[in-house]
């Protein structure tokens, strides 16, 4: 069944989102999203690589030896993600410390990997390099989501700015902790998909 | 299964790939460098005007603001053990991270307080100048945490006793608790704190709980709440770096010029 170009650019973010639905690349979603700055830029990396890294690989799908095709796409993908990690380093310095080792894992990130190989292996570049987008949105979406509820209940704050004021400097608001933390993420995704299967029943796993 | 093309064919369909692939990422690292350079002095030079007080923590200032203030700031480097400045050795060039990968550059140390493995035998440090006279003086420092190697900016005054602020550029320490060490709030309560006692032995400690102010209890600060390990080792990285082994020597030299003028 061919694939429409809407639906492999617009699935990926809510009716088959690679974190909610899919549960892949929850490392990077728990390490970036104490704010949404770096939150941000993580999600725009991760967008540009899998977009690139899909439309490549679909380019040379044909000519692959199939028997190293995994390593093929791996460097490939790791190519691009030095790449954008360098760009980073050139243009958002402060932000590339920030996320520090986190650009270079995009390379192990399923999500990557996982359009690559599913996707891009059997699809023209058109439709892959949409596919590839479309999931890197849905796992932006996915980031942002959980970057607003930590940045603005861990710190009071939004982008950086002061929302909240917090009781430490005068104000009224006592931050939560919990939500700087690691766990604290680990509560916001499952909430996140807690209600997102309420809302579409169809996505709940069997039990 | 083998493909049908031959062994030939995937050995050079990886080469190709493998080249094409290198020639690109050589490319954006070659064309990028002179852009991540400038970037990373300008980040050493915003993070030290932090220490100094001379930039506020997340002002903005472009690069041109910086180099601006950091005109009155003259880096130099020292040699750690005896505290002398070493004129032949350009400060600008100077690099301190290539200097502790250097097994010449550092010397192996146990049982640090600060919780350090090798120590450099050259650092930079940098002073700040009004008309002519050293203001204050910035000294880099770095220490164990509770997860992490904190790396910062201790400020003293001229009179080498009156500690003028402390800032931290890199730490990996628990966001809201030991992660405070960023808080201003908590960085204000340095100033003015005194480093040593009346016969000049490190005296500055991080306490737990609330010291007093800077008048009645000059050389206690309060520790982090939540953060224990955190505290303690602020306090030891900070003891250790104004002592024998760190700046101590540079700061006995300086003491007997008196006022200093600006190199």
């Amino acid at each position: 069944m061919p694939v429409r170009p809407r639906d492999a650019l617009l699935d990926p973010l809510v009716d088959n989102n690679p974190i909610a639905l899919q549960v892949l690349g929850i490392c990077s979603a728990l390490a970036v999203t104490t704010q949404l700055m770096p939150a941000l830029v993580m999600a725009l990396a991760l967008t540009v690589v899998t977009g690139l890294s899909s439309v490549s690989v679909s380019l040379i799908r044909k000519w692959v030896p199939p028997d190293i095709r995994i390593i093929v796409q791996l460097v490939i993908i790791a190519s691009l993600v030095i790449i954008t990690d360098q760009v980073l380093q050139a243009f958002l310095f402060q932000v590339s410390k920030q996320l520090s080792v986190f650009v270079g894992l995009i390379i192990t990130n399923c999500i990557v990997m996982g359009r690559a190989e599913a996707f891009a292996m059997q699809n023209p570049p058109g439709l892959s390099f949409l596919d590839g987008i479309g999931n890197g949105l849905g796992y932006s979406l996915v980031l942002l989501v959980v970057a607003f509820a930590r940045e603005l209940l861990g710190a009071g704050k939004l982008f950086g700015y002061t929302v909240l004021t917090p009781v430490a400097e005068g104000g009224w608001y006592q931050p939560n902790g919990l939500m700087v933390l690691a766990p604290g993420a680990f509560f916001v995704i499952g909430l996140l998909i807690w209600l997102l299967r309420t809302i579409r029943p169809e996505q709940a796993e069997e039990d | 299964m083998q493909g049908e093309r031959g062994i030939g064919y995937t050995f050079g369909f990886a080469a190709l790939v493998c080249l094409v692939c290198s020639i690109a990422v050589s490319a954006a690292a070659l064309s990028l460098e002179d852009r991540q350079e400038a970037n990373r002095r300008l980040d050493i030079r915003r993070n030290v005007l932090v220490a100094a007080g001379l930039l506020q923590p997340g002002e903005r200032a472009d690069a041109a603001e910086v180099d601006a203030r950091f005109a009155v700031v003259g880096p130099m480097v020292v040699d750690r053990a005896s505290g002398s400045v070493l004129l032949d050795v350009d400060p600008e060039t100077f690099d301190p991270k290539r200097e502790r990968l250097d097994p010449e550059g550092s010397v192996v140390v146990t049982d640090n307080p600060a919780g350090l493995m090798r120590l450099p035998r050259r650092v930079r440090v940098y002073q700040v100048c009004e008309q002519g006279r050293v203001d204050r003086w910035v000294f880099p420092v770095e220490g164990k945490g509770l997860w992490s190697t904190l790396y910062g900016f201790l400020a003293l005054d001229a009179d080498g006793r009156t500690i003028r602020g402390l800032a931290f550029y890199k730490h990996g320490e628990t966001p809201g608790l030991g992660g405070e060490v960023d808080n201003p709030r908590w960085r204000s309560r340095w100033e003015g704190r005194q480093a040593f006692d009346e016969v000049g032995t490190v005296s500055i400690e991080v306490i737990k709980g609330s010291a007093g102010t800077v008048e009645d209890d000059p050389h206690r600060v309060d520790g982090l709440s939540g953060a224990t390990i955190t505290s303690r080792g602020v306090s030891e990285l900070v003891r250790f770096w104004l002592g024998d082994e760190g700046f101590g020597p540079f700061l006995a030299q300086a003491g007997e010029e008196g006022a200093v003028e600006c190199l």
